[in-house]
This record gives C-alpha cells, sequence and structure tokens, in this order.
C-alpha cells in the first residue's frame, strides 16, 4: 500500500477526522492561551483587559504552585513505579498455567472498569477509613495503633488508590507481551544454563521493555490530570498536601473564579505535560523502534 | 565423551502415545540423524534426549550417566533450534557468549570462545550486529555457534536447515559435516529430507509413529532395506513397488526396484508408454505406464532423447531386485 494514489487517497480520507480533531484541539487551547493573558474573573464580568505576563507570575509566585508541581511529579513516578513493578509481577503470575485461569484473569482486569470517583469512594470509606475500614480492622486485629491514611499520609493514599486502578492496564498489556515470547526462546535459554532469575533479566525483561514502555507513556498522559480521586477523598488537603496542577487549576478557576489565572496555570500543565512527555520519550523511546 | 543411551523410552502426551518403547545407542563422536514422515515423534525423541520433555517411562543415559530426571542445562547438551532461537536483543557477540556468561566463565575465557566460534563459522564480521540484520545462513551459524562454545557432550539439531533456500542448505549441510569431522563430537541430527539424512549420518534412525523401523549406515539401508517403509523412504526418486503375478514370479508378495535399476533394452521384460519424460542433464527420469504393472519410475543417467507417448521397452537388474512377504518385511 506504498502507491502514491494509496497515499494521496488514504490522505484525503484522514482529512475529515484530522481536521476535526484539530480543531477540537485548537480551538480550546488558543482560547485557554487568550484568556491567561487576560485579567478575567467572574466575579467582575465585562472588566476584562489585557495583562501581559502578570497572570504566569502570580501563578507562579503562588507558593501552592510549587507544592502542586512535586506532588505531581511524585504521583505520576510513585503509580508508574508500582504498576510497572506490581504489573510485570503480576504478568508473570497470571503465565504460569493454573486452575480457573480465565476467571482469574479476569477479576484481575475488573478494577480497570471501576469509575474512578466510585472506586475512591470504596477505598475512602471501606478500606482506609480509620475506624472501619479494612485497613483499621486488620490493624487492631494486630494491636497495632490504625493509621489515619488520609490525614497520616494523604499523598501515598491517592498513589495506593490510582495504583490500584492503573494495575490490570499495566498488567494487561505486560502479560499479552509475555505470551508472545517464543517458547523455544525459553527453552534455549534454559539449555544453555539460565535460571529462572536470569532467565527474567536476561530474557524476559527486555523482550517486556516495549511494552513497558507503551505503558509507561499512556499511563503518564493520563496520571499527570488526575483530579476525580482528590477531589472525593481528600480536597486537595490537608494543606496543599494532595494538590496536584490539575487539582491547582481547580481550585483557581472554579473556587477563586480567576479565569485568567487558571488558564495560565492549564498553560503551564500543557507545557510540563509536553517536557514530561519529552523527557520520557528520550530515555524509553528507543524500545518503540522495531 | 558423549554416547548416549535409550532404553525402553516411552512418551505419551495426556492419553496419547507419540513413542511407544525405544531403545537406542548412540556412540560417542558419531553422527546419527532421525529422518522420518511428519509427525512420526522425531521432534519429541530429540526433546528428550535434550530434557526439554519429562520421559512417561524409561531411561536415558549420557557417557552410561543416568540422566531421566535431569534438568536440560545439566546434561551438558547443546541444542539447535528450527527457529534458531536466537536472543533478539542481543548482539552476535552476546548470543554466543550467553551460554558462557551463565557459567560466570571469566572475561578472557569468554573472549577467546566467541572469537574461535566466530572465525570457525566465518561471523567474524557480524559480531556486532543483532540478529535481525543477519541472512537466514547467518542466523543458522550464530545458532550453531551458540551451541559449541559450551564444549557440549552432544549437538542436537532439530531440522535446523528447513528455513533455508535449496542452495544455503547444500553449503550449510557440507558445513555441519565439516565442523563434525573438526570437533568430532557426538552430533544427533533431525530432518524429514533424506538426502540430508543419506548425505551427513553416519548412522540414520528411520522412524515411523513412534518406532524405529530400522537403524544402520546410509549404504546398509539403501542396500538392505528391512521393511517396505524403509524402502519408500530412502532413496530418490521413490523406489518402485509392484505386487500381484509379476511379484509372484519372484516368490514374494511384493517386489522393489528403485528407479536407477532399470536397463533400457529393445526387446526388454516389460513394455509400456512414456506419460512424463523429466530432463534434468544428468540424469533422466521417465514415468512409464507399464501394461499389467502399472507406472513405474526409471532414472537413467545422461540425457536420453525420450518423450511422451513414446514406447520404451524395460528390463529389471535381477541382482537388484527387493522381495517382501506380505507383512512388509524384507526377504
Ligand atoms: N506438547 C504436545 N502435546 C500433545 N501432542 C504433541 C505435543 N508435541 C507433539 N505432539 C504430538 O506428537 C506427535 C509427534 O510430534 P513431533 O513434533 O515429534 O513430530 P516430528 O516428527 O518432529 O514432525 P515434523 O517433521 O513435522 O516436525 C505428533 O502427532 C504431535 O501431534
Ligand atoms: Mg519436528
Amino acid at each position: 500500500m506504498a502507491t502514491r494514489q494509496t497515499q494521496v487517497a488514504a490522505r484525503l480520507m484522514m482529512s475529515p477526522a484530522v481536521l476535526l480533531l484539530l480543531a477540537w484541539m485548537i480551538v480550546p487551547l488558543s482560547m485557554t492561551l487568550w484568556f491567561s493573558f487576560q485579567r478575567y474573573n467572574l466575579l467582575m464580568p465585562g472588566m476584562e483587559y489585557f495583562t501581559g505576563l502578570d497572570n504566569y507570575r502570580y501563578f507562579f509566585a503562588n507558593p501552592s504552585f510549587w507544592a502542586a508541581l512535586t506532588n505531581t511529579l511524585v504521583l505520576v513516578g510513585g503509580v508508574l513505579a508500582i504498576t510497572l513493578i506490581g504489573g510485570t509481577l503480576m504478568a508473570l503470575l497470571l503465565d504460569q498455567p493454573m486452575f480457573g485461569q480465565g476467571i482469574v484473569r479476569l477479576l484481575v482486569i475488573s478494577p480497570f472498569f471501576v469509575m474512578p470517583t466510585v472506586s475512591a469512594l470504596v477505598w475512602q470509606n471501606m478500606m482506609m477509613n480509620p475506624v472501619y475500614g479494612l485497613f483499621s480492622y486488620i490493624a487492631r486485629v494486630f494491636g497495632v495503633q490504625p493509621i489515619d491514611w488520609f490525614s497520616q499520609v494523604p499523598l501515598f493514599s491517592i498513589i495506593m488508590i490510582v495504583a490500584w486502578q492503573w494495575l490490570p492496564f499495566a498488567t494487561l498489556i505486560l502479560l499479552t507481551a509475555l505470551q508472545s515470547l517464543d517458547e523455544e526462546q525459553r527453552e534455549a535459554a534454559g539449555m544453555d544454563g539460565a535460571g529462572p532469575i536470569p532467565l527474567f533479566f536476561y530474557i524476559i525483561l527486555p523482550h517486556l521493555a516495549r511494552a513497558l514502555t507503551v505503558v509507561m507513556l499512556i499511563q503518564t498522559i493520563f496520571l499527570l490530570s488526575i483530579f476525580a480521586e482528590i477531589f472525593v477523598t481528600t480536597g486537595g488537603g490537608p494543606g496543599t498536601a494532595t494538590t496536584n496542577l490539575t487539582f491547582l487549576i481547580y481550585i483557581q478557576s472554579l473556587l477563586q473564579f480567576d479565569v485568567g489565572l487558571a488558564s495560565a496555570g492549564g498553560i503551564v500543565a500543557v507545557i510540563l505535560a509536553n517536557i514530561v512527555a519529552i523527557f520520557l520519550l528520550r530515555i524509553v523511546g528507543k524500545n518503540l523502534d522495531a | 565423551m558423549g554416547s548416549i543411551t535409550l532404553e525402553h523410552v516411552n512418551k505419551s502426551f495426556g492419553g496419547v502415545t507419540v513413542i511407544p518403547d525405544i531403545s537406542l545407542e548412540v556412540n560417542d563422536g558419531e553422527f546419527v540423524v532421525f529422518v522420518g514422515p511428519s509427525g512420526c515423534g522425531k521432534s519429541t525423541l530429540l526433546r528428550l534426549i535434550a530434557g526439554l520433555e519429562d520421559l512417561s517411562d524409561g531411561t536415558i543415559r549420557i557417557d552410561g550417566a543416568d540422566v531421566s530426571k535431569t534438568l536440560p542445562a545439566q546434561r551438558k547438551l547443546s541444542m539447535v533450534f528450527q527457529s534458531y532461537a536466537l536472543y533478539p536483543h542481543m548482539s552476535v557477540r552476546g548470543n554466543i557468549a550467553f551460554p558462557l556468561k551463565m557459567e560466570k566463565a571469566p572475561k578472557e575465557r569468554m573472549d577467546a570462545a566467541v572469537n574461535d566460534a566466530a572465525r570457525v563459522l566465518n561471523l567474524t564480521d557480524y559480531l556486532d550486529r543483532k540478529p535481525r540484520q543477519l541472512s537466514g545462513g547467518q542466523r543458522q551459524r550464530v545458532a550453531i555457534g551458540r551451541a559449541i562454545v559450551r564444549q557440549p557432550k552432544a549437538f542436537l539439531f532439530d531440522e535446523p536447515l528447513s528455513n533455508l533456500d535449496a542452495a544455503l542448505r547444500v553449503n550449510m549441510r557440507l558445513e555441519i559435516s565439516e565442523l563434525h569431522k573438526k570437533l568430532k563430537t557426538t552430533m544427533v541430527y533431525v530432518t524429514h529430507d533424506q538426502v540430508e539424512a543419506m548425505t551427513m549420518a553416519d548412522r540414520i534412525v528411520v522412524l515411523n509413529a513412534g518406532r524405529i523401523e530400522q537403524y544402520g549406515t546410509p549404504i546398509e539401508l539403501y542396500q538392505k532395506p528391512a521393511n517396505l517403509f524403509v524402502a519408500g523412504f530412502i532413496g530418490s526418486p521413490k523406489m518402485n513397488f509392484i505386487e500381484g503375478k509379476e511379484a509372484d514370479t519372484f516368490g514374494a508378495a511384493t517386489i522393489g526396484i528403485r528407479p536407477e535399476h532399470f536397463t533400457i533394452s529393445d526387446a526388454g521384460r516389460w513394455t509400456g508408454t512414456v506419460g512424463v519424460a523429466e530432463h534434468l542433464g544428468s540424469d533422466t527420469f521417465l514415468y512409464v505406464d507399464v501394461d499389467g504393472i502399472g507406472q513405474v519410475t526409471v532414472r537413467a543417467s545422461g540425457e536420453l532423447p525420450f518423450a511422451h507417448g513414446q514406447t520404451i521397452s524395460l528390463d529389471p537388474i535381477e541382482s537388484r531386485i527387493y522381495r517382501f512377504d506380505a507383512q512388509g518385511q524384507a526377504m
């Protein structure tokens, strides 16, 4: 399918979709960009005027900004670490022949189908509640003082909830990748004297590299904009302990009605996402080459 | 040292018996080929020797020591797989060095072994490439290189040449034979190509449905096939089998005549018409419809001017007629 004619035809046929997507993206983006240079507060309608970089200055000057930036990166990094390592281990486990394999796989995948708000509520009320949550019950069984998760380790709690949601995704992708490993390669490595651990590090892990990269990139895109889990459980607190960039922008636009400032924050978030994406692609992108 | 002994080896998958009962002795330094039709259990037998499959029953000995329960890595055998099973993310050097790395061999020994293997196999210029940047024949040589650096007691090959084109196959066949002459290590080689079997083997095991039909040198199998199966399997084109009245005159249920054991004469024993004539230059293959017998294949050396529809008269060479009883055993 590489003649000039088919290429032209393909471009023609794709163009409506591409144009639609482009408009879909470019209109909000340029509006955000426009607002970010405006003094624009919903409490003072009709009083908009151009302020240059003031919004950006205020946004960066806000002490919550740096906290939010760190929180965002810790959140993304923490969830990635848990899901990539946990997902690899789960995939290895699920790849073993066992009784009821189909059912077990289905169960493992199921958290991914639970809405973020619902899973956050379930975790908050059934697992992590300091009085009647499962964790505090277990703690009491062992005679340990239960932890109040959302006030003592708030960010870690959020990371746990989000990791629980994304673990199935990572597991699923890595399991399919694992199953595509040529059986004869394992056998050859076995005959060459590789035990289970060298087999994992020399044969299986390099084979999984591409899938791990894909999981990492996709998850990063979604994890940079985590919102529902924070909104439902901690509301960004205590203090700014769980405020990430998305949540900070939300606070500024909808709680302080400052559209201009929030837009500046949005643009900063877009730039940050791009920096992270470029950074990731530089590190792991070579795994994607055939 | 590397003699391999199988004693009453049995293998079933689930309820299906693939290998009922095989006993076999491969001497140290011998080149033994397992040959047989597809699905007869050649690969299974090889994988049993390698330890990649568990025995259902019986014993396997290497140098007299019972290895039936030993892990593949500890049997000190090397295997070359049909798909080569190279490690795609490692360079050629990494692939060849891998078994030594697993033994935690010192760096100098590893380098020396890799360079030696590369020299023997003409891979020196490719050591830093990845397997996907190599041709089929080069990949094959890398797989062999990976097998030889361990200095195994024996090499196991499972149809290593079946992914190569005809010319390369002949080349690699020679290279493997030369390697065997040089290393003098036991080799067990699986193929379904009887030409490969005949040209490379010291001894051939002909397998059929998990049973050994005959075990002997190529010439023994050619000259004294034990039964109809071996007679039909060894030799190309296939031996002609004739039953009925003609066979009776020789006191057999079936007689077999190889295509090369006919003389073409003016007034021979049988006359027929030429169906298809294949002119290869060095040989001529004639498919002749003989009255009262059916189609026979005739191989004559040199270029003969026969064409479709011509009448021809044939004489089988009496001393080269094989006779089989009603059970298909040679008489
Ligand atoms: N893992 C398995 N489970 C069940 N049956 C198997 C298994 N492996 C092989 N068999 C069966 O055992 C028989 C012998 O298989 P094997 O692979 O040894 O044949 P082969 O002689 O190597 O054939 P080919 O020339 O096509 O490679 C076949 O009928 C096959 O279906
Ligand atoms: Mg096979």
